[in-house]
């Protein structure tokens, strides 16, 4: 079965300990600008809240795609960019009803989200465990238990 | 290697901006941030000029490891001469800005000069240009932030400027980052000030490299990561802030109040981080969350809000929102050394520093000194415009933090800190400073070696730059803490010097700062050649100071803590042993006992 990241903002703390890992893993580089993953703050800092790529099973970017740059990692359901086939056309940024997918003017690619082949960065270092990596077809066990608790307390 | 190699020099009165390559021989002298920054300093200007006058330089500062993977590498570090205290100040800070800075491309920004009118910096990787301030000048911190972002149309922009404290001269006006870090000490946001420069805004998208061993890297950054993770006192500062230490202080006798007469505070159990997690009687709770610096799995930073049926803000809706809350140094300056046990007050008064840029330890300390002089009858209520300024009396710490933040009133008079208040109403035993420095929450009679770190510490009294806090803990006596105040002393100026924060040593001994150092920075890094640089730095502080004309005779404390015994608690009965420790320390460092460090001393550091 497939795994998701699952994201509970109310755990971050905006430390962008996952910027840096996903920009470290894809780049070799720590540079918030380069992430795939994005902290976003509210009110002074009152709210952080992670966002990146769901991984749609069917995604719009991949589906938009004019060369088939963006094709389905089998083993993990990422939808991945091939950098060598990708011409920098950006339609899949226009099509991602999320912003997920971005261009980069280095490079002349867009880049995205590939949960790091199975093993993903961000989820491997947040430490207050706002990022988790899980089965995908329960990603709302956790809030699904505590949601419970509250009915029932 | 996770230097950048460059440097920004942005000559103000010309309007000229240069980049130069980071001297990499200081580098390996100094490490990086503070050390480096000290050592540019000492080269670029002369200590003896007046701290507000255009031959000042201003240093903003990153480490070896700011912007990197390391835990809490958000540091950066604002070095130059203090209108406080006429020493150096070094003052080092959070937030995103540092990192921000080095990801831009450059290590160090190097500011000289007076623009003749007011300016920004705004700094896009290579792009950097001097522009005009004209519609910001006059504005506080957070508008200042707010107008830059939309006028640059770039919310992911990082700045840091000063309110209207530092543009008025405040003589403890800090430099504000990311709405609610700060560089807060020792005046430097009125060094900007007197450049006539507002803020600095940049915006960095090149990142930062390890060129040395990325692997053997990322490999001690997951055990030190891991240490921090596991580590108890870690826990503590993550769920209840540094301000769990009011209890603490309070429980021993060490919590400063009513401007240093007293050690224990009645209402404390008002203002402390368990105050800050209960429901009030509205059912309001002060705290919100806790947050990070930049690459901080610690998350000591507190998210508060204020009860809006509160005085400070129930006609005030602009306050209405969540913003950065009580911390220790905070809750004491802004609570029991004024007598405030009004948890409400002294958050706003919080905020009122953050959004006009003041370092609440300076202006709470010297509110203090205000309170005691009114009630003493050397000010009175004409001064005061009014208003009573009594020791427990919240709008008068509101008040008087709003006409000191907007320069209005007598906020001017708050605005020239203890020492200058002191002595303009005729009173300068009231002062409680060192050079001119106002004690941060720690009474020195309480606890001796904190005592000597003030008076040692070369930017004036200072918590940050010793740490004596387990022995003082055990013994309220003197003996034995010359020795591990110089040489924590040693090792914070090089934990100062690396881009990371003084916090982890919570988990992390000197020796994890040397391996990390050593996976990122060319050459071979131990712990003894670390150290060493630590104590360079701190002797190079020394000698800034002796040549801006400081001497011996400044190595002191105010009367009160020398010779007015500690009222209650743990040390009750105690003055500071000020004369037994300082000649001991002075040999220690090998200084002599003029506190002159001996040509030998120079020597063996490379400093002759
Ligand atoms: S690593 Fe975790 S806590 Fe830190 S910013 Fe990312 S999601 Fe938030």
């Amino acid at each position: 079965m497939h795994k998701a990241l699952v994201i509970d903002p109310d755990k971050c703390t905006s430390c962008l300990q996952c910027e840096m890992a996903c920009s470290f893993e894809h780049e070799g580089v720590f540079n918030p600008a380069k992430s795939r993953i994005k902290i976003f703050e509210f009110e002074h800092g009152k709210r952080s809240i992670p966002y990146t790529c769901t991984q749609c099973a069917e995604a719009w970017c991949m589906h938009a795609c004019p060369v088939e740059a963006i094709t389905v990692n089998l083993s993990t359901g990422a939808k991945e960019v091939n950098p060598d086939v990708c011409v920098g056309c950006k339609v899949c940024t226009i099509a991602c009803p999320f912003g997920t997918v971005n261009y980069e003017s280095d490079s002349g690619k867009v880049a995205k989200c590939d949960l790091c082949g199975g093993d993903p960065q961000c989820a491997e270092v947040c430490p207050t465990d706002a990022i988790t990596y899980v089965e995908a077809d329960w990603t709302g066990y956790d809030k699904m238990r505590d949601s419970a608790v509250r009915a029932h307390s | 290697m996770s230097w950048q190699r460059k440097i920004l020099r942005v000559d103000l009165t010309k309007g000229e901006i240069t980049q130069e390559p980071l001297n990499m021989e200081w580098a390996n002298e100094y490490i990086g941030e503070r050390g480096l920054a000290t050592k540019y300093l000492w080269e670029n200007m002369d200590p003896t000029v007046d701290a507000m006058s255009p031959g000042n330089v201003l240093i903003f500062a990153t480490g070896p490891l700011t912007g990197t993977m390391a835990s809490t590498s958000g540091r950066y570090a604002v070095v130059t001469k203090g209108p406080l205290t006429g020493a150096i100040a070094c003052s080092n800070s959070g937030g995103k800005f540092g990192a921000e800075l080095k990801f831009a491309g450059y290590d160090m920004l190097i500011l000289e000069g007076k623009s003749p009118a007011p300016v920004y910096l705004h700094i896009n990787n290579g792009e950097v240009e001097i522009r005009p301030a004209d519609q910001i000048w006059g504005s506080t911190v957070w508008n200042t932030e707010e107008w830059l972002k939309s006028h640059h149309q770039d919310p992911q922009m990082k700045v840091a400027s000063i309110g209207i404290a530092g543009e008025n001269g405040v003589r403890y006006a800090c430099v504000v980052n990311d709405l609610h870090r700060a560089a807060g000490r020792s005046g430097v946001g009125a060094v900007m000030g007197s450049k006539n420069l507002k803020a600095i805004a940049v915006r960095g998208t090149v990142g930062v490299k390890i060129d040395k061993d990325p692997k053997a890297f990322m490999d001690v950054v997951k055990d030190t990561h891991q240490m921090l993770a596991d580590n108890a006192g870690r826990k503590g500062l993550t769920k209840y802030g540094t301000n769990a230490m009011l209890t603490s202080m309070q429980k021993f006798g060490g919590l400063p109040t009513h401007n240093f007469q007293e050690v224990q505070f009645e209402g404390a159990d008002k203002i402390d981080a368990r105050a800050m997690m209960k429901p009030n009687d509205s059912g309001h709770v002060n705290l919100i969350t806790n947050k990070a610096c930049f690459g901080c799995t610690i998350a000591c930073g507190r998210i508060a809000h204020i009860d809006k049926d509160h005085f400070t803000i129930v006609n005030r809706k602009e306050y209405w929102h969540a913003s950065g809350g009580l911390e220790y140094e905070t809750a004491f300056a802004l609570g029991s050394v004024c007598g405030i046990d009004d948890i409400d007050a002294a958050t706003f008064a919080g905020y009122l520093m953050n959004e006009h840029g003041m370092d609440p330890i300076s202006f709470g300390v010297t509110l203090a000194c205000a309170m005691e002089l009114y009630e003493k009858g050397a000010i009175t209520k004409e001064d005061t415009g009014g208003v009573e300024l009594k020791f427990g009396n919240p709008e008068a710490l509101t008040i008087m933090a709003e006409k000191t933040g907007t320069y209005e009133g007598f906020g001017q008079d708050i605005g020239l800190g203890s020492k200058r208040l002191a002595e303009k109403y005729g009173h300068p035993e009231l002062a409680m400073v060192v050079k001119g420095q106002e004690f941060a929450g720690y009474d020195s009679r309480a606890l001796q070696g904190m005592g000597l770190g003030y008076v040692t510490s070369n930017r004036g009294a200072c918590h940050l730059k010793h740490d004596v806090f387990a022995e003082d803990m055990e013994d309220t006596g003197h003996t034995g803490k010359a020795k591990p105040c110089k040489d924590s002393q040693d090792n914070i100026a090089a934990i100062d010097s690396t881009g990371l924060c003084i916090f982890t040593t919570a988990a992390w001994g000197l020796g994890d700062f040397a391996r990390q150092i050593n996976a990122a920075c060319e050459g071979d890094w131990s712990e003894d050649r670390v150290r060493e640089c630590g104590e360079r730095t701190w002797n190079l502080e020394r000698q800034f100071n002796l040549k801006a004309g400081l001497t011996k005779a400044d190595d002191t404390l105010p009367k009160r803590l020398l010779e007015d015994p500690v009222p209650t608690g743990t040390a009750k009965g105690n003055v500071h042993a000020l004369d037994k420790m300082l000649p001991e320390y002075y040999e220690l460092r090998g200084w002599g006992d003029d506190g002159v460090p001996t040509p030998d001393t120079l020597k063996r550091l490379g400093l002759s």
